[in-house]
């Protein structure tokens, strides 16, 4: 058999491939060469043969079979063996395959071994892919390499304790007297590796943080040996670009970053070499500013006084007017980081950050729309909106959304006036109209119908935008549901707000009609536009004919919605005449519903409260399904405002009835139902109330009190107010009561809540109700 | 922590690769296919650091070769900038002005090189440029 070719042969002839198919080719070849000089157990080729495996393996060919040859390669007494056998181990092996545990041995030996190369090897290679079985076993190795004086082999056994640590935490105490005298080092390899090892001791356990904070005086060695590292003059060993050991000093800060945070001793020890790197480090090179991020970065996350934090955000302020792009990226990246703390000195550069929107870089412009939204307050809204929507027009689509969800959020926090909110979001909808999120539109026309006022000027403006282009759904959505419900204003020319336009009913109509033929509208948008129509009836005088046949040849549409919708709508015009008047009312203005949770999560529970309410049909008989979106819409979001029902459970108490009663008559909120200890399921109220009253929140800020439970003697009262300080918070007050001349003992509350709302329940006063008393 | 530590040339080949994590083998060519096609369609101007899924890449090109490093939050990514930039002053005074073929012939050297710099995602240490190497390396080539 002739002798197998080189590595080096045999990445000429793979590099003469013209083709992938070749290149395969090729490799399989040499495989089954390999494969066959592997079978014949060959010694003085073998570490050629892994050699070239390896390439084959990084080039992403599979190498498996290879495991086993490394294994003897280890054993072997060569060292080219070795070295090669411990690469392919490193790169081959893991712990998922069983062959690695034969290592152990091997790898013991070589740790005792004579050389220190072999043991350097060993060490790197059980730091690199030793299971936990394997640290278990060689930890008491690895601690001896590590008390040793030969610097070589100091700094590899650090890092190996580094991964036996993170295999096996429970072996980090037996490192930690190795550790005492590791920072007395000179040599900076040393030195670095150890703070690497103190680090990851420190991050995995509180204990030990406390350990070297207090007893070992970490901080103090830390502080030397960073000083010395600025101090020092030129030191050719260690000096990349003018600055001297830069990788241990950015450790070293990580460090000290990790042993101040919280704990203001350290941080008071650590303040004034932050302050000496900070002003000293020379920030014409990379290097310098390296330092400088990192520094920043401890500054921020210890307890360092205001004038050291005042010096950092000035150094990102530095970097953010740098040219390098690298410097401005991680400049916006630690600002985001601090602009929860420090908000005001944040403030202070924020032209430069609505600058960095019209870069042209990807990462730089995400991390300035980020930063931007964190920046948005009261005064600022203004001048940020408007350079916020111009970037929402001119960025790439993967920021749309995001972008979209930003500006109404922060338009929500911080409008300034009703019409400047209204035209913000239309600006939103007309330029990133398809990238907003659904709950966008129920939002906007919860919104709208607040703003009584507005209501004229904003379907104008709404009928405007819809008659160029009807493509972007949630505004179609949104502008079909306004000229449903304000038709009249339309047709009226009442607007004071604009210039009012002309416009007749049957233009209305038009547009109307064209929404429901086009192809470009979602199904949604049909419905959304079919229901409008049927509104118009009653807003409109001399085109109810026109809708009648509009309506009636959507009932036999394909769309089973549009077709329930239409029908239903047809049974209105004919049966149910007098009731349509009623039914198409104008909406109630909606309570603004708050919660504890951001207001998108209200509106989607919202949602999702309608579909369970759908499924409820057969008390709503005469409900048309029409009006089912924005009815219950309106339903979910009064739903929402604290309700406390119990957890469903086995048994409806016979308090169920009385309570039923109750609450058809109460009509929504803080429509409590739990009483001590028979619990009762939650009873499908709001359908009661639906099918017996209009629907309205005559909700005033206060609720009357309810009687729960009266029975048996024990008596429940529930009494609300709303929270001066906080008004989406409903305190609830409840009142239990015995008239009864036994003592009723044993008395246990509890309370369960959807999960949107949050339930704080503060103690309990009087152990529990004696006799005749509350 | 560094993930992994690529070379890949402009054509997309694989110089020399280097994963501290387990990553199933075709998935990584396909890795590399993307992070190599994600750095080339960045402009010379452009920053250096690119968020790719969840974790960060710091990207060097030299000549036709990009070395990239993917990083994940907790890196210092002007520091990883810069230990690319030693790596390669390394590479080429050891191999007397390195070029792409230097690094593909003699990968074992090379990837040993990266063992003894990086043990398990964690920079060891800065081994000065003009400072002679420990390892010596003698016997079949």
């Amino acid at each position: 058999m002739p002798a197998p070719i080189r590595l080096r042969e045999l990445i000429r002839t793979i590099r003469t491939a013209r083709t992938q198919a070749e290149e395969r080719e090729m490799i399989q070849k040499e495989c089954a060469a390999i494969r066959s000089s592997f079978r014949e157990e060959d010694n003085t080729y073998r570490c050629r043969n892994v050699a070239k495996l390896l390439y084959m393996h990084m080039l992403g060919y599979p190498a498996h079979f290879g495991q086993l040859e490394c294994l003897k390669l280890i054993a072997s007494q060569k060292f080219t063996d070795k070295r090669i056998g411990y690469l392919g181990a490193m790169l081959l092996l893991d712990e998922r395959q069983d062959v690695h545990l034969l290592m152990t041995n091997c790898i013991k030996n070589d740790l005792n071994h004579s050389t220190q190369y072999v043991q350097g090897l060993a060490l790197c290679t059980l730091g690199c892919m030793g299971s936990s079985e394997m640290c278990r076993d060689l930890a008491g190795e690895v601690e001896k390499l590590l008390k040793t004086s030969n610097s070589y082999l100091r700094k590899k056994a650090a890092l190996c304790a580094v991964h036996v640590i993170r295999k096996v935490p429970e072996l980090m105490e037996m490192f930690l007297p190795a550790t005492k005298n590791l920072l007395n080092e000179k040599n900076h390899g040393v030195l670095h590796t150890s703070v690497v090892l103190l680090t990851e001791m420190c991050e995995r356990s509180p204990d030990m943080l406390a350990h070297f904070r207090k007893n070992e005086k970490l901080v103090p060695q830390l502080v030397r040996i960073l000083k010395n590292l600025i101090m020092s003059g030129y030191s050719p060993e260690h000096d990349v670009s003018g600055i001297s050991d830069p990788f241990l000093q950015v450790r070293i800060l990580r460090l000290l970053r990790i042993l101040g945070r919280n704990d203001d001793d350290s941080s008071e020890a650590m303040n004034d070499i932050l302050a000496q790197v900070a002003t000293n480090t020379e920030t014409s090179k990379n290097v310098g500013n390296a330092i400088l991020y990192e520094t920043v970065l401890t500054i921020m996350d210890i307890k360092s006084e205001s004038g050291l934090r005042v010096l950092a955000i000035n150094i990102l302020g530095r970097f953010l007017l740098n040219n390098d792009k690298n410097i401005r990226y991680v400049a916006l990246t630690s600002l985001l980081k601090t602009v929860q703390t420090d908000h005001n000195a944040v403030q202070r550069h924020r032209s430069t950050i609505v600058d960095c929107l019209k870069d042209l870089d990807v990462s730089i412009k995400r991390r300035a729309m980020e930063l931007s939204f964190a920046l948005v307050n009261g005064n600022n809204v203004r001048g940020m909106m408007k350079e916020l929507l111009y970037f929402l027009d001119s960025c790439e689509p993967e920021f749309k959304a995001d972008c979209a969800s930003g500006i109404f959020l922060a338009a929500e926090k911080y409008a300034p006036s009703k019409r400047w909110h209204i035209d913000t979001i239309m600006r939103v909808l007309t330029t990133a109209g398809s990238y907003v999120r659904d709950d966008a539109v129920p939002n906007l026309i919860q919104l709208i119908t607040n703003s009584v006022e507005m209501h004229a000027y904003t379907v104008q403006r709404l009928y405007k935008a819809i008659l160029g282009d009807y493509s972007q759904q949630p505004l179609v959505q949104v502008a079909s549901w306004c000229i449903g419900e304000y038709g009249d204003l339309l047709v009226s020319g009442q607007c004071e707000e604009e210039e009012p336009i002309q416009v007749t009913e049957d233009e209305v109509l038009d547009i109307l009609e064209s929404v429901l033929i086009s192809n470009m509208s979602a199904s949604v948008t049909r419905g959304y536009a079919l229901t409008a129509i049927m509104k118009l009836s009653t807003r409109f005088t001399c085109t109810v004919n026109r809708i009648k046949k509009v309506v009636s040849i959507y009932g036999s549409s394909i769309d089973v919605e549009l077709q329930q919708r239409a029908v239903e709508y047809n049974a209105l015009f004919k049966k149910y005449d007098h009731m349509r008047p009623a039914l198409l009312e104008r909406m109630p203005v909606m309570e603004k519903v708050t919660t504890n949770g951001p207001t998108e999560i209200v509106q989607t529970n919202g949602e999702t409260e309608t579909a369970v309410l759908e499924t409820k049909p057969p008390h709503s008989g005469l409900q048309p399904g029409s009006q089912a979106n924005d009815l219950l819409d309106l339903l979910g979001g009064n739903d929402i405002t604290p309700v406390i029902p119990t957890a469903p459970t086995s048994k409806p108490a016979s308090a169920g009835g009385e309570l039923l009663d109750l609450l058809g008559d109460l009509n929504l909120t803080g429509s409590p139902v739990s009483a001590p200890a028979p619990q009762i399921s939650q009873p499908p109220f709001l359908l009661d109330g639906l099918s017996s009253q209009p629907l309205f929140n005559d909700i005033a800020a206060g609720i009357p009190s309810i009687t729960a439970y009266n029975k048996n003697g024990l008596k429940i009262d529930f009494s609300f107010e709303r929270s001066n300080t906080n008004p989406s918070v409903t305190v609830i007050t409840i009142q239990a009561s015995n008239s009864t001349e036994l003592d009723m003992t044993d008395f246990v509350f509890q309370a369960a809540v959807p999960k949107v709302e949050l339930l704080r329940a503060t103690t309990v006063m009087g152990r529990g109700p004696a006799a005749s008393t509350s | 922590m560094i993930k992994f530590f690529l070379m890949v040339n402009k054509q997309g080949q694989t110089r020399l690769s280097r994963y501290y994590e387990h990553i199933e083998i075709h998935k990584r060519t396909m890795l590399e296919a993307e992070v190599i096609k994600n750095c080339l369609s960045r402009s010379k101007d452009q920053c250096s650091f690119v968020e790719y899924k969840d974790f960060k890449l710091v990207y060097r090109q030299y000549a036709a070769l990009f070395v990239v490093v993917g990083i994940n939050e907790t890196e210092n990514e002007m520091a990883v900038y810069e230990l690319i930039h030693n790596f390669v002053e390394v590479l080429d005074k050891y191999f007397s002005r390195v070029s792409e073929l230097d690094v593909s012939f003699l990968l074992s050297e090379s990837h040993l090189y990266i063992s003894f710099w990086c043990i398990f995602q964690l920079i060891m240490e800065l081994i000065a440029v003009n400072h002679t190497l420990e390892f010596t390396f003698d016997g079949n080539r």
